[in-house]
């Protein structure tokens, strides 16, 4: 950081300025660091400086249980933090050989999808905000309130929820939840097509976002981009198709595509997936299996509280899971889920102890980042800031 | 049109490369090869360059640490991904824990610049070729790299705490 501070203000031409932009500028959302050397108002240069909450999670990963972890996934992308948690669920699953029930399955993807919903929701809508644009907004954040209505049916949270169990759900749907994703199914598109009316189209809108903070394809994937911001620049790779997981081919859905990788289409990607998303909603909640709402792994999902006091095997089973003395395979294992801004991979080594020998986490977010200098550079102070939120930046992933 | 699996990658990979492939096996169904670490470039730009793999999907870079494996301590994690086939490889190289090295992987993929920049700041790999290879999470006054085994999750001063129930 001072080193490079240095270089810039050594360099010949001391027509440059060197602008901080963070670590907590309120244009940013979150704890982001830029060096940019400026040119009047065009940046010249720039410097990412990351790492203002780091909180160790891989260290922290490798002394605590494995069900002691799913609170750590909620804390990386904190816009969706249900897919992180199912993510890691799943990965715990792979390595114990864990089939799940079609109505797990289905009842997780109506869960993740609702997270994908309300990341993009809030991604565009502060898309919106940077531009001046504050009306869209407002009225979104109620739709994101709604889905954490849902969530808190789910599992009693909102924000971060540590939703779900390895194995399962802790809970069924309730009928009032059930009632709740039917009355966003309802009333949700209503509103969503006035949001995409107030920018999708709008002249001013359109003007201010097109071609600012470009990629090309081939830089992107070289970049290591995935999720929105790769399909942005054309590249229809979406982990969802590629490597189904949690029964998700059993759906039909479309993978939007943008074509020059600018802020407009990271914007419009993320409005068609809203829509896509509702589509598989749509999809598994009518389809929903009957059955039951965990996996047969008594070694890690919790039984019933009621048992726990009347039941023999249930307190072994309980004791058990809460002292982290269940078995667990040695072995290795990658799994990853289309998160809310890309391929959120798990890398797991477990070498048969309570808790995973190293646990890595792929953070798109921490991949993608790293492209920032390269696509702000020779633009305006001010589409930079547009630049970022558009890449949908999240900092607790960035920093895990 | 050759059927892409994990048998056909290892054939392609051990005609090139002979014994410099150590050991292989299939965790999962994800095809894992232990490969040596002075030739590390030579299979990436293989790889990438290959016909028909098309290997050039950096997913992800990590480091491990395994403190009893003398001479092959610090481990170093390729996930490589071709997008074409849609077929994943894990590579793993191990370097001595006096001097860990490895060559940096980012002359063919510039998302391996901050991946190994977290994997030094973490483990202390000396990536030969970064072009700007310095601590990224942490600190830069740090004089440890935390990630490895020997470095306790809390202050060893402390007393009001038990870790011994969390973990090893």
């Amino acid at each position: 950081m001072i080193e490079s501070l240095e270089l810039n203000t050594k360099s010949k031409d001391e027509d440059y300025n060197i602008l901080n932009l963070g670590p907590t500028h309120p244009a940013t959302h979150g704890v982001f660091q830029n060096i940019l050397k400026m040119d009047g108002e065009i940046i010249h240069d720039a410097t990412s400086t990351i790492g203002y909450i780091h909180r160790a999670f891989e260290k922290i990963a490798e002394h605590r249980p494995f069900y002691q972890i799913t609170p750590l996934t909620d804390r990386l992308n904190y816009c969706s933090s249900p897919i992180n948690n199912m993510g890691w669920h799943m990965t715990v699953e792979k390595l114990l050989g864990v089939e799940t029930p079609k109505r797990v399955d289905y009842m997780r993807v109506i869960i993740m999808e609702l997270a994908r919903i309300a990341d993009h929701l809030v991604c565009n809508a502060v898309i919106g905000v940077d531009t001046g644009a504050l009306t869209g907004f407002t009225y979104m954040f109620q739709w994101r309130e709604k889905i954490y209505d849902i969530y808190e049916q789910v599992c009693g949270a909102r924000l971060t929820t540590n939703i779900g169990r390895i194995g399962g759900l802790e809970r069924d749907f309730t009928p009032e939840c059930i009632r709740l994703i039917r009355e966003f199914l309802n009333d949700f598109p209503k509103y969503f097509d006035e949001f995409a009316g107030l920018l999708e189209r709008n002249r001013i809108f359109m003007d201010r976002i097109i071609n600012v903070g470009p990629i090309s394809a081939e830089r992107a994937l070289n970049y290591g981009f995935t999720g929105p911001n790769l399909r942005a620049a054309g590249v229809d790779y979406d982990v969802r198709v590629m490597n189904p997981y949690s029964s998700y081919q059993d759906f039909d859905f479309a993978i939007p595509l943008g074509t020059q990788g600018d802020t407009y289409d990271r914007f419009m990607v993320r409005q068609h997936e809203i829509r896509e998303s509702l589509k598989i909603i749509t999809q598994a909640l009518e389809n929903l299996p009957e059955g039951k709402f965990f996996a047969d792994v008594p070694d890690f999902f919790l039984p019933p509280k009621q048992e726990v006091y009347n039941n023999m095997e249930a307190l072994i089973f309980h004791f058990k899971i809460i002292m982290g003395e269940a078995t667990v395979p040695v072995g290795e294992v990658y799994h990853s889920v289309e998160g809310g801004n890309g391929e959120l991979g798990f890398y797991m080594v477990s070498d048969g102890g309570r808790a995973p020998y190293r646990l890595h986490f792929r953070r798109p977010c921490f991949i993608a980042y790293q492209a920032y200098p390269e696509m702000i550079k020779g633009s305006m102070l001010s589409d930079a800031i547009l630049t970022m939120s558009s890449m949908n930046i999240i900092a607790g992933e960035l920093d895990a | 049109m050759v059927n892409i699996d994990n048998e056909y990658i290892l054939t392609e990979i051990t005609n090139q490369f002979g014994d410099k492939v150590y050991s292989s096996y299939e965790p999962y169904g994800l095809l894992t090869i232990e490969f040596d670490k002075n030739s590390i470039k030579d299979l990436l730009s293989f790889l990438y360059n290959h016909q028909e793999l098309q290997m050039q999907f950096l997913t992800d870079v990590c480091g491990t640490h395994y403190p009893d494996v003398k001479g092959k301590e610090i481990g170093v994690i390729y996930h490589i991904h071709s997008l074409i086939n849609n077929v994943r490889l894990r590579v793993k190289c191990y370097t001595p824990i006096e001097n860990p090295s490895i060559d940096s992987a980012t002359f063919l993929f510039s998302s391996a610049n901050w991946q190994e920049r977290e994997t030094f700041d973490f483990y202390g790999v000396n990536f030969v070729g970064h072009p700007n290879l310095k601590r990224i999470l942490n600190a830069d006054e740090m004089d440890y790299f935390p990630m490895r085994k020997e470095y306790p999750l809390e202050d060893g001063t402390r007393t009001d705490k038990d870790d011994s129930y969390f973990g090893r």
